[in-house]
């Protein structure tokens, strides 16, 4: 039996893997300020408590804010990226290409702690929401790249020769045809770029100013062991949101291999 | 007049001697082919025709003009792409219509262009079809419709049937070819195929590393290869190790392995030739097996065994080992009721035309 062990192994790993995650909405949902079994009743108190929480509707704006701006810087220099990439040969391209992925294995402390000194230090710059942008667009941008590397990969390079062909300008080919096809890559990368940066703590711990961003703030709350409840319900909330517009991501990155008739050559989920 | 005119083209890319001084006059209204094996620059000739790739050296005229400086959108060309690059996420009669976007036409004038061309295409009412859901032959006539429609010059078509499957293939070679006179724009092929080329071109030019080896119509081509190799590439044919013996008024006289001497005519030999190449080529059907004795005296019959054979049902293909000699000939028979396939390892009795065997330039 050894498909038994292997399935064994199998669930295993994957109650390791999400059986915190799921205490998350359990105790989200629970009537009681202790975290501790056996559970006392159901209630959507907390939840409604977060409504009411000022201080948690400005790091919400703030985080939305960071993360829609991030994305897009992301997603501008990830199309670059992965056009120079797929499409042009030039000296050094391979180590290149491989430093700018760096960020995607570098420990985000470190990177966090070096932002800071060149930030503080060096440029000598105020901490705000554009400084965590700075240090949130180092870390996705790999991921923009990897998605659009994928996308522009799977492009046959007739498409844009063939516009020019017909009398386009090469601007005009990337935009007209070249964009549109490349379109579900750059909405899946926006989106798990946008996740990424929204989730986000370390660096935005480190980085943020007076107005903390949502994973920060809720760091703060859990200091007041009366609050924990409502951050489960707020960390519930984030999980589905995350959830939702990773499986959109994921949708549109596929949608985009089958739209130019490409083999599907991975992903992120 | 030619409308396009070749000259000296050279093109490197790095240390790679792509084109090699290509020199080639292309006629206004020819379907024009450039055949080789995969490598030998037909493609990038292609490309540097559209404008895609620089010349290295040399001068491409279209129409006249110089086309030094001039991008490929500018150019008075269009192209079929192997792949045909229909744009996936545009509907037919869009892709169709894209090169006239800029002109800005009346949509109903569009819209009849766009009719027109896809009918032109045998594709009338595929307009509001999605690209992606089209079969291989039907991208292969909308990219056909979406190039004519801009009226080009010339029409470049880089291997276009090569994606198609044999039955598609040779039913849009004959289509092709209508269309072709239909339209009375240049075309240029290029394809690695030399059936191909020889159903569908008014000329072939056959490349070799960079170089054009021959330019010449199918019949010429076939008949009058001027070199070895470009015999070998079209088709099949037989090579037969050869020694000039002396000239007369009318003919040459050659004598020839396995089949003794031959008088060959002066208007058979490679015009200008001052020496011959030390062998002669035969087509296999330039070759038969004979059944009964000679019709005439004259026919001269030698004997060999037959080594191998394909069966081709209309066709027999006979590997003859003919005595006295070390490599088999291809000999080819139409199978009739009177002629029994011979088994492998009969004797056969073999005959040939004098007048199809070709003599290569020294």
């Amino acid at each position: 039996m050894r498909g038994g062990w292997l399935r064994i192994y199998a669930i295993t790993y994957l109650v390791f893997l999400y059986l915190p995650v799921i205490l998350l909405p359990l105790f989200a949902f629970n009537d009681g300020t202790v975290m501790a079994f056996p559970l006392k009743g159901f209630t959507t108190q907390w939840f409604v408590q977060l409504a009411g929480i000022e201080a948690l509707h400005g790091a919400l704006l703030n985080s939305v804010f960071i993360a829609s701006v991030t994305a897009a810087l992301s997603v501008l220099l990830g199309i670059c990226a992965a056009r120079a990439s797929t499409r042009f040969r030039f000296p050094f391209k391979a180590p290149i290409m491989g430093a700018i992925m760096v960020p995607l294995v570098l420990p985000e402390i470190i990177v966090a702690v070096s932002l800071l000194v060149v930030v503080v230090q060096v440029l000598d710059l105020p901490l705000s929401a554009w400084t965590v942008i700075a240090g949130h667009t180092l870390i996705c941008t790999p991921f923009a790249i990897a998605i659009l590397s994928s996308a522009f990969q799977g492009l046959d390079q007739s498409f844009e020769e063939a516009a020019i062909d017909l009398g386009e300008t090469r601007w005009g080919a990337f935009k007209n045809i070249i964009l549109p096809l490349v379109s579900p890559g750059i909405v899946a990368s926006f989106l798990i770029c946008f996740t990424i940066s929204l989730d986000e703590f370390i660096i935005a711990f480190f980085l943020t100013g007076a107005e903390p961003t949502l994973p920060v703030y809720i760091w703060g709350q859990l200091r007041f062991p009366t609050k924990i409840p409502a951050v489960m319900a707020l960390g519930t909330l984030m999980l589905v949101a995350s959830l939702i517009i990773l499986s959109v991501a994921e949708y549109y990155r596929r949608r985009g291999v089958a739209r130019v008739g490409g083999k599907d050559s991975g992903g992120f989920l | 007049m030619s409308i396009i005119s070749l000259q000296g083209i050279e093109k490197f890319y790095g240390d790679y001697h792509a084109l090699k001084g290509i020199d080639c006059e292309i006629a206004e209204g020819e379907f024009f082919s450039l055949l080789g094996p995969s490598g030998c620059g037909k493609t990038t000739l292609l490309r540097v025709i559209a404008g895609f790739e620089d010349v290295s050296g040399g001068v491409v005229l279209l129409g006249g003009k110089n086309m030094a400086g001039v991008p490929a959108n500018k150019r008075p060309t269009n192209m079929v792409f192997q792949s045909y690059a229909i744009f996936p996420h545009l509907s037919v009669a869009q892709n169709v219509g894209y090169g006239l976007r800029r002109a800005k036409l009346p949509k109903a004038e569009l819209d009849a262009l766009v009719d027109d061309a896809l009918e032109m295409v045998g594709l009338s009412g595929f307009g509001g079809r999605a690209a992606h859901a089209l079969s291989g032959g039907q991208r292969q006539r909308v990219a056909l419709a979406r190039a004519l429609i801009l009226k080009p010059k010339v029409l470049l078509l880089d291997e276009p049937l090569s994606a198609l499957d044999k039955k598609m293939r040779e039913q849009m070679q004959t289509e092709l070819r209508r269309l072709q006179r239909q339209v009375g724009i240049t075309f240029i092929l290029v394809t690695h195929d030399q059936e191909e080329a020889l159903i569908m071109s008014d000329r072939i030019a056959v490349m070799f590393e960079g170089e054009i080896a021959q330019v010449a119509p199918p019949q010429e081509l076939y008949r009058r290869p001027v070199t070895r190799r470009v015999g070998e590439f079209i088709g099949v044919m037989n090579f037969l190790d050869a020694r000039h013996i002396d000239d007369n008024s009318d003919t040459v006289r050659f004598d020839i392995e396995g089949i003794g001497e031959a008088q060959i005519s002066h208007a058979q030999l490679p015009s200008g030739a001052r020496a011959f190449a030390p062998v002669v080529g035969l087509r296999p059907e330039a070759l038969s097996v004979i059944y009964d004795a000679p019709t005439t005296p004259a026919q001269r019959v030698v004997e060999g065994e037959v080594v191998d054979l394909s069966y081709y049902g209309d066709m027999t293909y006979y590997e003859v080992l003919i005595d006295g000699t070390t490599t088999p000939m291809t000999i080819s028979m139409k199978n009739l009721a009177a002629r029994p396939v011979l088994e492998r390892g009969a004797r056969a009795r073999v005959t040939w035309d004098e007048g199809s065997l070709v003599v290569f330039a020294a």
